[in-house]
């Protein structure tokens, strides 16, 4: 079972959106956070500190669907069609966040409409995650091999209480790394809005987590079963040792420490929507062997993942350390 | 808006709308990145300051293009599971891994070096800068690869078997990666994207040569983009009707349309030049044509009998008009890119390539012309696959996503609005850095404080490109 291919793609898929969410995480964090700066100056330190990677980290959002498509083309022909509305608006909103990159140096008059898409876009594109997650818990009605409920199936109050967790955690996670990137009023702001954002999204993880059984009893029994009770022991200490590192690096000097702490939250978080899904990769009806490509489809990636993700977090990693440092707002100016 | 219209139809047209908004991106980048990594090289070995110019000219405008290109890609590449989920589980198992392999092998290339490349070059260096740069141009080729292959296995399928729930299922990779008519498209393609490139290069070069002929880079550009259409565009000619013959052995019935022959020509085909092909009486009136060259063209024989379209079921035909006009716009637009090509040639000959002001002034008319070039064969290819998404296999109308026509009307009317808005911005942006001149930089500049992490060079170099003369940031 553990040598099982369709196991090992589940894991990767699994990798590629947890590594999506925590890198794309902050740099929509960041556009969450862009309208409460005080100055053009801060702005323009914000965006720069995430101009030279979100590109990359958005990348991970299209293995993501592009992965699915590969090795579980049956979740994804179910998935798609399920959170039509919210993929759609997704992808609208990412759209206008990711040319304002670029856009907003291009004129003055228009800044203020690039700076607005690069919010607006950074706020939908979040909620609509969030969202999409909630809507896949509740489960989604499938028959033979399409998606058979309706349009608006995927929004119900749990799946709008996601939508938030999740917007509050990407604004902490932003928080947290230009709390990391950034020197004086500005990392005083951020640290600021960083306690605030903490606390939220403690009680949005909380609240999620208590919700979570009662949209299907299976996940309570996975919870309290072996293996799953194994990790039931483990999450709340390892929550609360996340939460003391951010409390306290926000205290301290130690400016990366909140936001690893943080990273280590949507780790936790992530690791209990496994458990719960599993063996399932779209609840209630369709497992991850159902929904698999057949082993030719999933070795010929497979091949291809081992030799290329190493290569991928490798490059991408040296792109992270040649920015690394904080942002000096003063160099380039004459 | 739409009222009316099957969600088929809708789904239809928002695949069209966006591919075609999408297609236009990566025709651009592709040839700019591979233009980016000449100039860089260029600069590094002769240290000659116009190279310099150029790169870090057209680099801005690479950023804004390629931008756009990644936010309407991510696009498509949900699209197949909202609108066309029925496609995407029963091809998934065959083209998913393709697509996938994409993404692994050169999406994650472009952005992860894309920053180093338009950022970095002060904290890198020179060599480490080449070599993100090359790795840029390196990941759009490869894109093109796999995604050129993913659209020929649909256009020719090869390697696959179909098991009991409806799948394809892959047999022989190698089969599927390198099917039929793979090698062919891909030439042309990724010529096509050179070509528009050059055009572009050439066009905006051409628009400073006749404000200022002494312009040293622009001199330099306009040079080499029509060196450029000079080698490129004869061999694209060749490659194109190579693909033609590759298209009439695996997709008789799009060559049928695109020639428009409703009817069999057992004496041997006339080449229709011009006419209105009319679906009503399945015949092209008002037809201009050349006897028997058609035969020639395809068959290399005057009297070789054509099957038209009269020997294909109805049900099976593509749309005969729009293969009909498309592929003659294309065609047109190929021999003017060689006659443009040839002028520059007789102007340089004479030593009047940066005094033949009609030369500059055809080259600025021909610089969007290769966008329409590689809509117009996108069309005809992408056309002529239909009744078809997995040729002769699998039906556009079964591929379609148990979606309503009202859900897919409110979508894609939001991708219209939305599209039209943001590139359109973007666009115009373009022009207007393309307006500007390539100013040579201070010399100065290199050695002092350079950007990192941080500032965009777009408050220190772009400072006149906006529409405000006041300084900007603190």
């Amino acid at each position: 079972m553990l040598f099982d291919l369709s196991f090992i793609w589940a894991g990767i898929i699994a990798f590629a959106v947890l590594t999506y969410v925590v890198l794309d995480g902050f740099d929509l964090g960041v556009g969450i956070l862009f309208p409460f700066a005080t100055s053009e100056r801060d702005r323009a330190t914000m965006m720069n500190s995430i101009a030279p990677v979100w590109d990359g980290n958005e990348t991970w959002l299209v293995l993501g669907g592009g992965g699915l498509f590969a090795v579980f083309p049956l979740a994804y022909a179910v998935i798609m069609p399920a959170l039509y509305m919210p993929i759609t608006l997704m992808l609208l909103a990412l759209v206008f966040r990711g040319v304002a990159f670029e856009y907003r140096w291009r004129t003055t008059r228009w800044r203020g409409v690039w700076d607005s898409a690069f919010f607006g876009g950074s706020v939908v594109a979040a909620t609509m995650q969030g969202i999409a997650l909630g809507a896949l818990v509740q489960g989604v009605e499938i028959e033979g091999r399409a998606y058979a409920g309706g349009w608006w199936d995927w929004l119900t109050l749990f799946s709008v209480l996601t939508g938030l967790a999740v917007l509050t955690g990407y604004a902490l996670l932003g928080a947290t790394w230009l709390n990391m990137k950034t020197e004086g009023e500005l990392q005083c702001q951020m640290r600021g809005y960083a306690r605030w954002l903490g606390a939220g999204t403690l009680a949005a993880i909380g609240l999620v987590s208590l919700l979570t059984p009662f949209q299907d009893p299976e996940y309570f029994r996975r919870w309290f079963n072996l293996p799953g009770s194994l990790f039931s022991l483990l999450v709340p200490g390892l929550v609360a040792l996340c939460s003391y590192a951010l409390f306290q690096g926000l205290k301290g000097s130690r400016d990366a420490q909140p936001f690893l702490a943080a990273l280590g939250l949507f780790v936790l978080s992530f690791i209990g929507i496994g458990i719960s899904f599993y063996p399932f990769i779209v609840p209630p009806g369709l497992t991850i062997a159902e929904a698999a490509a057949p082993d030719e489809s999933l070795m010929f990636t497979l091949v291809g993942a081992v030799v290329l993700v190493p290569l991928i977090l490798g490059y991408t990693a040296y792109a992270y350390w040649v920015f690394r440092g904080k942002i000096n707002p003063e160099e380039g100016y004459h | 808006m739409f009222d009316g219209l099957t969600a088929e139809t809708l789904a239809r047209m928002q695949f069209a709308f966006t591919v075609s908004f999408h297609i236009i991106f990566p025709a651009f980048s592709i040839g700019l990145a591979s233009y980016l990594a000449v100039l860089n090289a260029q600069w590094l070995r002769t240290r000659d300051e116009t190279y310099y110019t150029l790169f870090e000219y057209w680099k801005k405008i690479f950023a804004v293009a390629f931008g756009m290109g990644v936010v309407s890609g991510i696009v498509m590449s949900y699209q197949f599971g909202t609108n066309w989920s029925v496609f995407s589980d029963k091809t998934g198992p065959v083209l998913g891994p393709l697509m996938a392999y994409e993404v692994l092998s050169a999406f994650f290339l472009e952005a992860g070096f894309l920053g180093i490349m338009l950022f970095g070059r002060a904290r890198v260096g020179d060599r480490l800068h080449m070599f993100a740069t090359a790795m840029v141009a390196f990941g759009t080729l490869m894109s093109a690869t796999w995604i050129l292959s993913v659209n020929s296995w649909m256009q020719t399928p090869a390697g696959y078997s179909i098991n009991e729930v409806g799948q394809f299922v892959p047999e022989d990779w190698w089969q599927i990666v390198f099917n039929p008519s793979f090698p062919y498209r891909l030439v042309h393609m990724v010529l096509a994207a050179f070509l528009t490139t050059a055009l572009v290069v050439g066009g905006v070069g051409a628009l400073h040569l006749l404000r200022d002929k002494t312009d040293a880079a622009a001199r330099r550009m306009f040079s080499m983009a029509m060196w450029m259409l000079v080698v490129v565009a004869p061999l694209q000619i060749f490659a194109g009707d190579m693909h033609g013959l590759n298209t009439l052995e695996h997709q008789p019935a799009k060559v049928m349309a695109m020639e428009g022959h409703y009817d069999s020509h057992p004496e041997g085909a006339p080449l229709i030049l011009f006419g209105l092909p009319n679906a009503e009486t399945k015949s092209i009136d008002y037809a201009i044509e050349i006897p028997k060259l058609s035969s020639l063209i395809l068959k290399h024989d005057l009297n070789t009998p054509l099957a038209g379209l009269d020997t294909i079921p109805d049900e099976d035909e593509p749309p005969v008009a729009i293969l009909f006009w498309s592929f003659r716009v294309m065609v047109c637009l190929g021999f003017a890119m060689a006659g443009l090509g040839l002028w520059s040639l007789w102007g340089r000959l004479r030593g009047q390539l940066y005094d033949s002001r009609w030369l500059h002034r055809a080259s600025i008319a021909m610089g969007p012309m290769g966008f329409v070039a590689v809509l117009a064969g996108w069309i005809t290819t992408e056309v002529g696959r239909q009744p078809f998404t997995v040729y002769g296999l699998l039906r556009t109308s079964d591929s379609l996503a148990p979606v309503s026509a009202p859900a897919v009307a409110a979508s894609l009317t939001a991708f219209v609005i939305v599209y039209f808005f943001i590139f359109g911005a973007g666009t115009f942006y373009i022009l207007r850095m393309m307006n500007k001149a390539p100013a040579t930089r201070n010399l100065g500049l290199r050695d002092g404080p350079v950007r990192a992490a941080g500032i965009t060079p777009a408050q220190q170099v772009d400072r006149d490109i906006t529409d405000d003369p006041t300084p900007q940031g603190n």
